[in-house]
């Protein structure tokens, strides 16, 4: 649209404050503009990610429109010409706190020892409308909570029915783990038959459980089985950080997101007793190493492609189960986590003289299926003990770092141990949509041509885009990327690929939407897509600021192939850094 | 041979071919409306309604025919399975035409004496007919028996007249010009003549039903579809059933019509699981009419293409609301969309539909062919036409009728309805199901149509309407619609998903005596913001059977929390059993039967109720021979 | 095709064949259950499994759907089916009562089936047949104005002609 003829704008008043909006706005985004804040549950949009829970149904939004018969629900009720609204009335007032004294009495009162305590917005909206008793009480509905996998925590007794789960995992993931149940005062979100999550395809992308406003989903709490082994006697506790988190974690200290907390990770973490701290960035270089040795392997010697990127455990699971024929086809490379964890055991350990079965190594990651993935059995190693044992997200590091007391932000910048923690730019971008791909790029170049990339910034790669695509001239050949942000967006990609619509060398997919920054285990957004693009902005920053932004010239990793791996790709490589996958049920 | 009628001429033709068939059937007055010449011989008409075919009237059908093959009138006098003729409290019934003869409570074995004294001797069978309760005069035709009395049959013109499993029939009775016509005249004069007939929709909500047609009209996207609700879910409500099993083509002849208009090509109907008859009659219509050219490709030669489709529900009452109906329809739970966008933007599939129920479509054929005006001369000034009801309860004739708008409720109920059963009193009426509410004696004179219905407190609904006698306790009435609701929520929204399971709980607690002033208060506040909050029309009128209740008895919720009494002893655990100590002549029968052990005494001697282990199941008071055992 | 699924196959080929002459699967989920409960009498769980495949939907909507809508049941019905109407005027009229004492007689409640399979007992909302109120439906047999003292009777009338092997009263 350009300027000149611009759409006329809708005038209404809200409260008394006239204001002009654009045709199709919902009132409660008008009334922003109007100094006037309404409170809201179920409703959840973000239109970069094609994120739209519009549903009305918590009623928490009631407003009045003068002459009009009942209340109105400002999520889902457009502006018009001469609108006048009244969310300050006492029958709107009334309305929206029956409906939030409702929801609390068909919800468990134990805030106190709620994961979400704090972090509530059904708490927050009591403790907003001031509300001190509940007015009508009666039966609460009492279901079994879900405490089987090893990701997510389902409590259906904390569930307002937002559906927001739902649409997240229908429409932007296309898993359909999530339905209503039942009918009447009985309806639950649940899974068919109220399996079990872990027995149906869920993906433990953990989407769900950021979008979840209450404590109804939440993430498998491993704090308490780390503080006893940070503890244990014998143990060497090793804990490996993820890209992702140095530029979030600063969010749960009070930080600006975005902000790069790389040092104080480091220092956090050794002040919590870990023995070393290593960087999961260090295993990204490897990953770009034997990913790009994989894909040139394939791209000279006719094998399958695309080549499709390995390091989301989600996606995977996603993969295994809607796409069980293709098995071939990703990228057999281990995720740079379990590159690590296999890495500390053998390199390292040997290194140390420390015997692995006394290592016990914890991931910090930014997702939740990092801890399904830590305990697949195809990455335990032949010597029975897993890649890694423990994972935890930011949200629960960033609760052990409060709960040992340590002033976060007064801690000073330390470094990460050797030898598995120097990196490069490529590293960095891991953490966001787009990067693995640009990062791959920067190495599989240099494979193919023997040369130095020199522009070695993609801006066409950049962004939350959900597919996008791109040629990249490799010498005299062409190599054809794509990219995709959330799994519908993959499912869709992968679908014309089967069937020959488009042709693609390499695809790069993240289960989130926005990749690791917006991953499951990560400090709630609340829907704010503004953070997801500072977290990005971050790693781009700290890539850009480094002199070495190819993988191929990490000198640790260089050295570290030299005196254990041997080539990239080769034998030792695929026993340590290489998987496999498994056909899974489709429904 | 093809069947296909090439054209409206052709459908002309046909009609005054099939005239005969029919002719038999009407009184002198619906011949002459209709313009159809006189008949000379006979047709026996058997009802078929729910309740007639229930009672057996099949086997009436039966042995009637095997009678007139006796008599050797088989070919000469036809017997018509034909749809409800209303009056089910007398059923099974039948009508013998023309000479307009109505015979209650027929059973197999009259068939012979019908044959033989009215059908070969022309003599009327007395003893069949219905007797006057007043006078005790026998009443031979409709006219003279007060149930039919200030009915107007529009909707069911044909229900009780033709056979559904023939089209013929239907098209002999001028049906499918009303399709002819809004070809004739075109989209827009069509529409325009429903908006000037007034029709609402008969569904519950009144929504003009021209209006709908127009708003749907007005946006181009294609496909539109037309649907028609049929998902008749109030309980204690058929008069969709009845119409669906007794004149489906007026129903499919209605969609065409709409869709014509609207520009769509595909209907579909909506129809309830539960309703095994209609759904094969149905079916039945719609194969017919595409053998005659009437519904398909090219109907009638004229280019316009329309087909039908069923769809069944699976019982949920929620789907009786538009959006959810369509959500249905689309395969998934039957949870209502927020509105706007309104189906006629964006219906099914996300494509402008049109959208009403059986009632408001068996309307439609009779306005094209008869005129706006004549329709609208009927009715109130805000609500045109007619409107069915399914008269139940404690009436003594329940059945099926259509009255103008604007008949009072007094006479509903105490002529057509005959009064209340076992000479009880009147209490209340309730209309409008779940959705509606109860009307106390003071409001009898009320003249029923949408607007007054409301302000009343209840509301139309789609025509159920359940007589109330003094026996009934308002409290408990309200508890069972609550219950319904609570039941059939679909759990969408917060106020209705908790909201009324937490009424629920109030008028449960006031049942059982545990009840304080604070749930009445909390029962109005409730119930209001329910009502304001909702997503959807169920929701929005859930608190309606309390509201009302609390209207207009008030007295009996007091009654119930502050002298833990139920005036109209109907909640039990309010009851005390008692024995009447000179009634008792200490048979021990109460004892004996006493599920509890809650009776003792000795032989000839004043027995006594133990009021802590009595658990008022009533046993006691039906056996008792002396009748010395009361409840209060 | 896996053993497992070529047993399906046999298992649920009517419904497969069903299914295969739709002329479209949109929207076919709610027609795709009605025709499968009419074959199979009830809808477990593989079966909705099976329908989730055919249709490509995920197995919860399925099930969201099934759970959803009171006509359709995942366990298998009596022999001989018992309906109460419960529509309003079968309720005031005493519907109540009739139905409690079904539940006394057969020791089950509404919406269950005898251990022995014999009988089930479903409390139905209105069918439309108001002037017989309060109606107990069996099979398609239908007892109008029915009381508590007729409930037994119905029973053992239904009882021995199953015992003759009348099989169900359809």
């Amino acid at each position: 649209m350009n300027n000149n003829d611009e759409v006329k704008k809708v005038n209404l008043t809200i409260n008394g404050t006239a204001i002009a909006v654009a045709p199709g706005t919902v009132l409660l985004a008008a009334a922003h503009q109007a100094g006037v804040h309404i409170p809201s549950l179920c409703y959840l949009n973000s239109d970069e990610f094609q994120y739209r829970n519009s549903v009305g149904s918590c009623r928490v939004c009631m407003v009045e429109v003068v002459g009009r018969r009942g209340l109105v629900p400002a999520c889902s009720t457009t502006v018009y010409e001469g609108m006048v609204v009244r969310t300050d009335s006492l029958k709107a007032i009334r309305a929206r706190r029956t409906m939030v004294e409702l929801l609390l009495s068909n919800h468990p009162s134990d805030c106190l020892i709620c994961e979400r305590n704090g972090n509530c917005q059904l708490q927050q909206m009591a403790a907003d409308m001031g509300i001190r008793s509940i007015k009508y009480k009666g039966a609460v509905s009492s279901h079994p909570k879900d405490i089987e996998s090893f990701s997510i925590v389902r409590n259906p007794d904390k569930c307002i029915l937002c559906r927001r789960c739902e649409t997240m995992c229908n429409s932007i993931q296309s898993v359909g783990v999530y339905s209503a149940i039942g009918r009447g005062f009985e309806t639950t979100m649940g899974t068919a038959f109220n399996k079990p999550i872990i027995e149906t395809t869920c993906t433990f992308c953990g989407q769900c459980v950021s979008v979840c406003p209450t404590g109804a989903l939440s993430e498998v709490d491993a704090t308490e089985e780390v503080w006893k082994l940070l503890q244990a006697p014998g143990k060497v506790v090793i804990a490996q950080t993820a890209p992702a988190i140095r530029v979030a974690l600063g969010e749960e200290f009070g930080m600006e997101p975005g902000s790069v907390i790389t040092g104080k990770l480091a220092a956090a973490l050794r002040r919590l007793g870990f023995a070393k701290v290593m960087d999961t960035n260090f295993t990204a270089d490897v990953t770009i190493m034997e990913e790009a040795s994989e894909f040139v392997h394939r791209f000279q010697h006719g094998g399958k492609l695309p080549l499709l990127t390995s390091c989301c455990p989600a996606w995977i699971k996603f993969f295994e189960h809607q796409f069980p024929d293709l098995l071939d086809v990703p990228s057999s490379c281990k995720s740079p986590m379990e590159m690590m964890g296999a890495l500390i055991k053998s390199y390292y350990a040997e290194k140390a003289g420390v015997d692995p079965q006394d290592i016990v190594v914890v991931s910090i990651m930014p997702c939740l299926a990092k801890k399904f993935e830590a305990a697949r059995p195809e990455l335990v190693s032949s010597k029975g003990h897993s890649d890694v044992d423990i994972v935890l997200s930011t949200r629960e590091l960033a609760r052990m770092i409060r709960e040992a007391g340590i002033e976060f932000l007064s801690l000073p910048d330390e470094e990460y141990d050797n030898p598995l923690s120097d990196s490069t730019g490529a590293a960095d971008i891991f953490g966001t949509t787009g990067g693995v791909l640009e990062a791959a790029l920067r190495t599989a170049y240099k494979m193919v041509t023997d040369e130095d990339l020199q522009a070695v910034e993609f801006q066409m790669l950049r962004g939350v885009d959900g597919v996008r695509e791109a040629e990249i001239p490799f010498g005299n050949t062409k190599v054809r990327v794509a990219i995709a942000n959330g799994l519908a967006n993959a499912r869709e990609l992968l679908q014309k690929v089967q069937s020959g619509e488009v042709e693609y060398h390499i695809i790069e997919v993240m289960a989130c939407p926005g990749g690791c920054i917006g991953g499951g285990g990560q400090p709630y957004t609340k829907g704010n897509m503004e953070i997801l693009r500072r977290r990005a902005a971050g790693l781009y920053a700290i890539d850009s600021a480094k002199t070495i932004r190819r993988s191929y010239e990490n000198q640790a990793m260089l050295t570290m192939y030299a005196e254990y791996i041997g080539v990239p790709y080769g034998e030792k490589a695929h026993e340590l850094l290489h998987t496999s996958y498994v056909r899974r049920e489709d429904k | 041979m093809s069947k296909r009628i090439g054209s409206p001429e052709e459908l002309r033709e046909l009609q005054v071919k099939l005239a005969p068939r029919t002719a038999l059937r009407l009184s002198p007055a619906e011949r002459e409306a209709l313009g159809i010449p006189a008949a000379e011989k006979m047709n026996i008409l058997v009802c078929g309604g729910p309740a007639c075919k229930s009672t057996d009237s099949d086997h009436i059908i039966t042995q009637l025919r095997v009678e007139l093959q006796k008599a050797g009138l088989a070919e000469e006098v036809k017997v018509v399975p034909a749809g409800c003729m209303g009056y089910c409290a007398q059923g099974p019934v039948l009508k013998v035409q023309p000479d307009n003869t109505f015979y209650v409570q027929v059973k197999a074995t009259d068939a012979a004496e019908i044959v033989q004294k009215h059908i070969l001797n022309h003599q009327y069978v007395e003893r069949l007919m219905f007797h006057h309760p007043a006078s005790g005069a026998p009443c031979r035709q409709e006219e003279d028996i007060p149930f039919f009395q200030g009915q107007v049959r529009i909707a069911l013109r044909n229900c009780g007249v033709v056979d559904p499993a023939y089209i013929e029939d239907y098209i002999s009775l001028k049906g499918y010009q009303g399709l002819v016509k809004a070809m004739e005249i075109g989209p827009d004069a069509t529409v325009a003549m429903i908006k000037q007939a007034g029709l609402r929709g008969r569904g519950g909500a009144g929504f003009p039903t021209g209006t709908k047609w127009e708003f749907t009209q007005s946006y181009t996207a294609t496909p539109k579809y037309v649907v028609c609700n049929a998902d008749e879910g109030d309980p204690g409500a058929f008069m969709d059933r009845c119409i669906m099993e007794g004149d489906p083509h007026s129903v499919l002849e209605a969609m065409a019509i709409a869709g014509h208009s609207i520009g769509a090509a595909e209907g579909v109907i909506y129809v309830r699981a539960e309703y095994p008859l209609a759904v094969q009659s149905l079916q039945t219509a719609i194969k017919q009419a595409e053998e005659f050219g009437l519904l398909g490709e090219n109907i009638l030669g004229t280019g316009f293409n329309f087909s039908i489709r069923l769809n069944l529900g699976a019982g949920a009452f929620v789907c009786g609301e538009e959006t959810a109906l369509l959500s249905s329809i689309e395969g998934n739970r039957g949870e209502p969309r927020v509105r706007p966008p309104y189906p006629a933007e964006k219906g099914l599939w996300g494509q402008p539909t049109v959208l009403n129920n059986v009632e408001t479509y068996a309307n439609v054929p009779a306005i094209m062919l008869r005129g706006a005006a004549w329709f609208s001369s009927y009715g109130t000034a805000g609500s045109k036409g007619t409107k069915v009801f399914a008269l139940a309860g404690k009436i003594n004739n329940i059945g099926l009728i259509e009255v103008p708008m604007g008949t009072t409720l007094d006479h509903i109920i105490n002529h057509i309805g005959g009064g209340i059963q076992n000479n009880r009193a009147f209490k209340a009426v309730q209309t409008g199901g779940p959705s509606g509410g109860c009307m106390p004696t003071a409001l009898l004179q009320t003249e029923v149509d949408y607007e007054s219905l409301t302000q009343a407190g209840s509301m139309m609904g789609s025509g159920g309407m359940i007589v109330l006698d003094e026996d009934d306790c308002m409290v408990n009435i309200a508890k069972y619609f609550l219950e319904f609701t609570v039941d059939e929520s679909c759990g969408r929204c917060t106020p209705c998903r908790i909201g009324t399971k937490r009424l629920y709980e109030m008028l449960e607690r006031i049942t059982t005596g545990k009840g304080t002033n604070k749930d009445i208060v909390d029962l109005q506040e409730l119930g209001d913001i329910i009502r304001d909050c909702s997503l959807c029309g169920l929701g929005q009128t859930a608190p309606n059977p309390v509201i009302s209740t609390l209207r207009y008895f008030k007295d009996e919720y007091i009654a119930h929390v502050e002298e833990h009494r139920c005036p109209a002893l109907a909640c039990t655990e309010l009851l005390t059993f008692t024995v009447v100590a000179d009634k008792c002549i200490g048979c021990t029968v109460c004892a004996r039967n006493c599920p509890a052990d809650a009776i003792s005494g000795v032989v000839r001697a004043a027995h006594t109720i133990d009021p802590d282990k009595c658990v008022k199941c009533g046993i006691c008071l039906d056996k008792c021979p002396t009748k010395a055992i009361i409840r209060y | 095709m896996s053993q497992s699924a070529s047993c399906l196959t046999e298992k649920y080929g009517e419904i497969d064949k069903y299914i295969d002459n739709l002329p479209s699967l949109r929207g076919a989920l709610v027609t795709v259950l009605h025709q499968a409960q009419t074959i199979y009498g009830y809808l477990p769980e593989e079966l909705q499994l099976h329908i989730a495949r055919r249709l490509n939907v995920p197995a919860a909507q399925v099930y969201g759907v099934v759970s959803f809508y009171s006509f359709f049941t995942m366990e298998p019905k009596g022999q001989c089916a018992i309906s109460l109407c419960m529509g309003t005027a079968c309720f005031v009229l005493g519907a109540g009562g009739v139905l409690q004492e079904f539940e006394k007689e057969l020791g089950i409640k509404a919406g269950e089936t005898t251990p022995d399979n014999l009988f089930s007992l479903d409390a139905l909302r209105c069918v439309g047949a108001c002037s017989l109120a309060p109606v107990v439906l069996v099979g398609d047999k239908v007892y109008g104005k029915a009381t508590t003292s007729q409930v037994r009777g119905i029973i053992e009338e239904h009882m021995q002609r199953m015992a003759k092997g009348g099989g169900s009263n359809e």
